[in-house]
């Protein structure tokens, strides 16, 4: 499979949007795009966040699943009530995979799931009461938590429950914080708007709990935001960190605490990785604060001494040293690996579709790799993701926003990458037709995926997914002799 | 009127609007003094928005009341 033209992309997705009706067409048209990387601006390219056209199969979540899965749920010492309807908080239960260190059930609650389990009476009376109790008896049966979040599903603002009321009595009741979170499910158009919603309940109800405090600070004080140590990609971005002398004070929010939050305006400089999420506090604390914030990419070596030094140049002279030796020291592992990997990976094609951030951050890693991204494109993100990813991707390559299922697979049978990157929901359909799957919204069960010990990981996955001989025994034996007798017979 | 917030980016003053999660460079402000700072604001992405003029902010990011002059075309 040969790199497209601009011209044959375009033809492609006029191709693709053949089978709708005219206006689903025009619709979905502006949210498809060949890439140019000329362009300063997404908007003259393409659209995003918009709402979802009504029919088509897409992949996106929803509000409450932006807030309680993504950004509080890894929250490890405090207990987020799924306030609703049971299922919303079973089905989602751990299945983000954001490790921590602690005892579950005793002092921290990640894996664990609290619902208040809404039946048709607290639809018809309210559910006030019941939230109110189940607070008590998460208070007798879990005295070491360190605060509450009431994360609300689409029951709750529907019925138009007080949980504030219920969270402000209950929090005077402890002395611990019981934070609500209006991230009922049907807001916004997709997950993006629960990152936001959850971002400003932080900053409402945490963040400033601690200011005037005494802390004691060095100069070199970070705070590692938007990494969701999905497994263990904060500790492996946090050892490089703290290779390069600077001290972390708070991971948001994969392994993060409570209290790490509330000391979070005490930093020097925040690190951003994951900008969809966390943007929103970032741009409060620089505000409020005057905590400058960094964006960041730690996947793939090039990226990761890119960053190190963009972080270092931030402090002083003996932080710069560290890092050069650190980059230094680690440049023969990463050698070894991309020489090891990157023969048996070179050339390989790789459609990806994922997030709000990940597309365009793992392109580097798999740049290192000397595999190629083809197509990419993202659930939730905004204009701005894609002002940023347009830079990353190279000409005349697919760009497609808020992809519907059939579109998705309609150019993966014709682009015909060796890989595809995306989530479970896509991974039979892929495997089935003979393309590998890496499950890239929590690393397919392995990780961690950031850093230097990450991208060993990293490429060792892919080269797993690539060389995995299954693929090339799809086609059943005799169906494979029939076939070879035609070609002989033709 | 909407709640907007300025800050100095790398290469100008960058534009959010947080209802919308909008982030557009401002490609002129109508009054960069010390005393007078603000008017109106031209985006690159074709909006325009008035903030009331005020002494110059001794720091960026700053949030301010902005009115929509001309939205920017979806």
């Amino acid at each position: 499979m040969t790199t497209l033209s601009r011209e044959e992309t375009d033809a492609l997705i006029a191709e693709v949007l053949e089978v709708y009706p005219e206006k689903a067409k025009k619709d979905r048209t502006k949210h498809l795009a060949s890439n140019d990387v000329t362009i300063e601006q997404s908007k003259k390219c393409i659209t995003s966040n918009r709402k979802s056209l009504p029919g088509v199969m897409t992949i996106r979540g929803c509000a409450y699943a932006g807030s309680k899965g993504v950004v509080w749920g890894p929250i490890k010492d405090m207990i987020h009530i799924s306030h609703g309807p049971v299922g919303c908080g079973q089905y989602s239960r751990a299945g983000r995979r954001n490790y921590y260190v602690g005892t579950t059930g005793v002092d921290t609650f990640g894996t664990m799931n609290f619902t208040s389990d809404f039946q048709e009476k607290d639809i018809v009376f309210g559910g006030d009461k019941k939230l109110a109790k189940l607070i008590e008896e998460v208070e007798q049966l879990f005295p070491l938590h360190k605060g509450i979040s009431v994360q609300s599903e689409c029951p709750i603002g529907l019925i138009g429950d007080d949980i504030e009321s219920v969270s402000k009595k209950a929090s005077a009741a402890l002395g611990k914080p019981v934070v609500p979170v209006r991230c009922e499910g049907f807001r916004g158009v997709s997950q993006s708007l629960g990152h936001h919603i959850a971002n400003d309940a932080i900053r409402d109800w945490v963040l400033d709990k601690r200011d005037g405090q005494a802390f004691e600070s060095t100069p070199y004080d970070v705070a590692i935001i938007g990494d969701y140590n999905i497994g263990g990609d904060a500790w492996a971005t946090r050892i490089l960190l703290e290779e390069m002398g600077l001290r972390v004070v708070a991971q948001w929010s994969g392994d993060g605490t409570i209290a790490e939050m509330m000391n979070t305006p005490k930093v020097k400089l925040n690190l951003l990785h994951c900008y969809r999420s966390m943007n929103y506090i970032s741009r409060h604390m620089e505000e409020k604060y005057g905590i400058p914030y960094m964006e960041y990419n730690f996947f793939g070596p090039t990226k990761i001494v890119e960053s190190c030094r963009k972080i270092a140049a931030f402090f002083d002279d003996t932080v710069k040293e560290k890092t050069e030796a650190m980059i230094a020291r680690y440049q023969v592992m990463m050698d070894a690996i991309i020489a090891k990997y990157k023969p048996r990976l070179q050339g390989k094609k790789v459609m990806l579709y994922v997030g709000g951030l990940r597309p365009r951050h793992v392109i580097g890693a798999y740049e290192d790799l000397g595999m190629e991204v083809i197509g990419t494109g993202y659930e939730f993100a905004h204009n701005d993701d894609y002002d940023r990813t347009i830079k990353e991707m190279g000409d005349a390559t697919l760009l497609y926003d808020d992809v519907t299922g059939f579109e998705l697979e309609e150019f993966v049978k014709r682009l015909k990458p060796d890989m595809v990157g995306s989530g479970i929901k896509e991974k039979y359909i892929f495997q089935k037709m003979g393309i590998p799957l890496r499950q890239m919204h929590s690393w397919d069960y392995s990780g961690p995926y950031h850093g230097y010990d990450g991208f060993a990981i990293f490429a060792r996955d892919m080269d797993i997914a690539l060389s995995n001989p299954t693929f090339k025994n799809l086609v059943p034996p005799w169906k494979k002799v029939a076939e070879e007798e035609v070609k002989k017979a033709a | 009127m909407a709640n907007i917030m300025i800050r100095q980016g790398e290469k100008g003053l960058i534009f959010y609007l947080p209802k919308r999660d909008l982030e557009a460079s401002i490609e002129s402000i109508e009054f960069d003094t010390a005393d007078k700072w603000g008017g109106e604001l031209k985006l690159d992405n074709g909006g325009s928005y008035y903030i009331d003029p005020i002494a110059k902010p001794p720091r960026l990011p700053i949030s301010l009341r902005a009115k929509r002059l001309g939205a920017a075309e979806d």
